[in-house]
């Protein structure tokens, strides 16, 4: 069944050529592993020199993932996989869905897995028994007459023949789910002081701002750290506003980020601020107010006649801090006291006790995602491992039986084949003619391989 | 007892189960062969207690984490893989030769755990980038593929030497130390089928890092230097599945694809943390 194929077709559908492009794909990526991607050219020209750092840029070596010739790479392994399925997979989706009981008694001989039995019985007798051995190896046996007897056959697993196809077919939709998240995608980045509010992101790519069609909110940041001073936990409570209104409130930590409307914040870093919340309640009038303070400024709160101000500050991030508070409302002598950021403080005052609470400013650093072709790389990958699964370890078994009178008596034939692991259905094959062999309505003359 | 009493102890078993093993090949002594898998098993069982107890030891600390959170974790689950792999390929094939190739490679990293003054053995709370179930499936199903690839090098090089010797010896059946080695047929076998095993298990810890790096960074692939070691080291397998299967490449040449691939794996896991910088550091601690 040689066909003269066209020669773009067999260039594109070898496998010589694939195994050039793996070991292209591997030696290029190793470039981009040992030189740093993606720093400003000033870096290159500092490492590797003048004359290399142009080279380097020449050949995109600083951005090499994104480049042309990188990226032509991955075409050219594409085209080679689509190619090489059109090319094979009619074949192959013939032999899954072929008429096995359609062939000749040649061919039924010709089986990598062979048995032959002489029986006394008539044909019908040995075709039932026949029909019932295989019955016991998959369900689905089928007859028909072939010369001049009787031909049945079964098979397992005939579809696990496209397990292969699925490998290929699923790393072309993770490709496809690539594309789609750079060409629709965003990821950038923002960075949300506490009580700060934003409708916008910054593009990684070139810091253009991106918008978002609703506002995010950092109500507050947390910081932890285990005893060893290593950080534990970074966590900022952010509320969703769209249209005006709160839709959604959520706390995120790193690897449990916010979705909302295809965008996912995720917790990247903080940068503590040099400024202090401070909550001032009116224990008697319920007033309150959040004021963000910088260190040593007076700053007032005019509805209730207070001013106060920072005028000391002690401590590390990670033992926390204490914060001198100057208080006064104008009525007796001003108050000093120091504060942390657990514990309120009350200052009584000839008028009214207010209640002082305060806490570093922190700005959040969140790095923001909208990826549309993710669910695409995450079905690609789900259907390779399926597809691995099925290609390394099912194979496509199949057995005929045919039953044919021979000199006054009936004979036998046993054969079969699979396409993977011929060692596991020899033994299965092997099973098969010893229910035959055993079989009591049987009376055997002779047998032979 | 301790875990790294338990652990040590371990180390020490693999040692003596791969002497014995060596020395079932070099002095042809077949019968204590079975000596070399008991202590095999015991070391494994005394690994897998060290574990589950450096894991009951962090909660104690009260930083409770699976103990796969740094470089000396990861090399002590590494040599365990690599023993849970062997035995299961020495019970399917029913060979007991084959360990003098396989063993040692849980011996080393066993003992390039406890000894090398780079690595830190402390149990160390998790950073919050680590703090993650996938942490768990990402970590296990890549060394599970490690370690079928270790075994798959161990054979390729058992490969080599029996096929060079039988050059050597001009076909002629002897008495030595490679007589008593499967034939090369059977060592092929063995190689193809380790590799495919390994194919996907990296193939599922490559795609549970993605998912991870997706769910941690909204990225499921960014080019960093692991994870394209990772993938420079899938193209390798790839590419001696489909030399075999569609060109039917066999013998010396998958032989010395186990053993490149082989040190492709170390370098992901190894060479990446310590000469190359980028988001999977945590190895350096
Ligand atoms: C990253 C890309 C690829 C992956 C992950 C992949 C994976 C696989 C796997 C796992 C097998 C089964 C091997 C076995 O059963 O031992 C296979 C077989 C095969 N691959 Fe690929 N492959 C890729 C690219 C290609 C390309 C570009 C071609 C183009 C020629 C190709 C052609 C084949 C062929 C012809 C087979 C044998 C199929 C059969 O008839 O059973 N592969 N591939």
């Amino acid at each position: 069944m040689k066909k003269t194929k066209n020669p773009f077709v067999q260039f594109f559908a070898s496998v010589q050529l694939t195994l050039f492009t793996f070991i292209v794909l591997a030696l290029a990526s190793i470039i981009g592993t040992v030189i740093q991607q993606n720093r400003d050219p000033g870096f290159y020209y500092e490492q590797y020199g003048p004359n290399l750092a142009r080279l380097f840029e020449i050949l995109n070596f600083n951005d090499m993932y994104n480049s042309g010739w990188f990226v032509s790479l991955l075409v050219l392994l594409s085209l080679n996989l689509i190619v090489c399925t059109i090319d094979r997979l009619p074949n192959v989706w013939r032999m899954v869905v072929q008429d096995n009981l359609d062939t000749t008694p040649e061919r039924v001989e010709r089986q990598a897995q062979r048995q032959d039995f002489q029986v006394d019985n008539d044909p019908e007798g040995a075709v039932a028994v026949a029909k019932s051995v295989l019955g016991t190896f998959g369900a689905g046996v089928r007859q028909a007459p072939l010369g001049d007897g009787t031909l049945l056959f079964v098979q397992k697993g005939a579809w696990t023949r496209l397990g292969v196809y699925v490998v290929h077919a699923s790393v072309l939709i993770i490709f496809v789910g690539a594309i789609i998240g750079s060409l629709f995608g965003h990821k950038g980045g923002v960075n949300l002081p506490e009580g700060g509010t934003t409708s916008a992101i910054y593009a990684f790519k070139d810091n253009q701002p991106i918008d978002l069609g609703f506002s995010v909110r950092c109500d507050k940041f947390d910081l932890s750290f285990y005893d060893t001073g290593a950080p534990k936990e970074f966590r900022s409570d952010l509320t969703v506003i769209k249209d005006g209104k709160e839709v959604l409130k959520k706390s995120i930590v790193v690897n449990d980020p916010l979705d909302y409307e295809g965008y996912t914040f995720y917790q990247a870093s903080y940068e503590p601020r040099n400024e202090t919340m401070v909550k001032i309640v009116n224990e008697r009038t319920h007033a309150e107010q959040v004021f963000v303070v910088m260190p040593k400024r007076e700053i007032s709160w005019p509805e209730e006649g207070v001013s106060f101000g920072i005028v000391n500050i002690q401590g590390s991030e990670r033992t926390g801090y204490g914060y001198k508070i100057w208080f006064t409302d104008n009525k007796g002598e001003p108050a000093a006291f120091w504060l942390t950021e657990n514990m309120a403080g009350k200052v009584e005052r000839p008028a009214a006790t207010y209640t002082v609470s305060l806490k570093r400013r922190y700005a959040t650093g969140l790095q923001v995602a909208k990826d549309p072709g993710v669910w695409y790389v995450y079905v690609g990958c789900m259907a390779m491992l399926l597809g691995l699964v099925v290609a390394f370890f099912l194979s496509h078994r199949r057995v005929w039986i045919y039953v044919t009178k021979q000199d006054g008596s009936t004979r036998i034939l046993l054969s079969g084949s699979a396409n993977k692991d011929r060692i596991g259905f020899a033994k299965e094959f092997n099973a098969l003619a010893e229910k035959i062999r055993r079989n009591d309505s049987l009376t055997r003359i002779k047998e032979s391989s | 007892m301790n875990s790294s009493q338990l652990l040590g102890f371990t180390t020490f078993a693999y040692l003596f189960s791969s002497i014995v093993y060596i020395a079932v090949l070099v002095f042809r002594a077949k019968k204590i062969s079975i000596i070399g898998t008991l202590t095999a098993l015991t070391g494994l069982l005394l690994q897998t207690a060290g574990i589950g107890l450096r894991w009951v030891e962090s909660y104690q600390m009260g930083i409770g984490h699976a103990p796969l959170s740094n470089m000396y974790e990861s090399l002590v689950v590494f040599a365990w893989a690599i023993v849970v792999f062997y035995l299961g390929v020495e019970w399917k094939f029913k060979n007991r030769m084959l360990g003098g190739f396989a063993m040692p490679f849980a011996f080393l990293s066993m003992a390039y755990a406890s000894f090398a003054s780079e690595i830190n053995q402390q149990i160390t709370p998790l950073v919050p980038a680590l703090q993650s179930n996938w942490l768990i499936a990402h970590v296990v199903t890549c060394f599970i593929g490690y370690a079928a690839f270790a075994v798959a090098c161990g054979m390729g090089i058992m490969y080599l030497l029996k096929a060079g010797h039988e050059e050597r010896a001009g076909g002629e059946k002897g008495e030595g130390i490679f007589d008593v080695l499967p034939s090369l047929g059977d060592i092929d076998d063995i190689i193809y089928k380790t590799m495919v095993f390994g194919f996907l298990w990296l193939s599922t810890g490559i795609i549970t890092g993605a998912v991870w790096a997706n769910s941690a960074w909204g990225t499921y692939w960014s080019w960093d230097p692991k994870e394209t070691w990772s993938l420079i080291t899938w193209f390798v397998y790839a590419l001696a599945l489909h030399a075999r299967y569609v060109r039917g490449w066999a013998g010396k040449r998958i032989a010395w694809i186990a053993i490149i691939g082989f040190l492709s794996v170390i370098f992901t896991y190894y060479g990446v943390n310590f000469l190359l910088s980028g988001l999977h550091s945590y190895g350096r601690a």
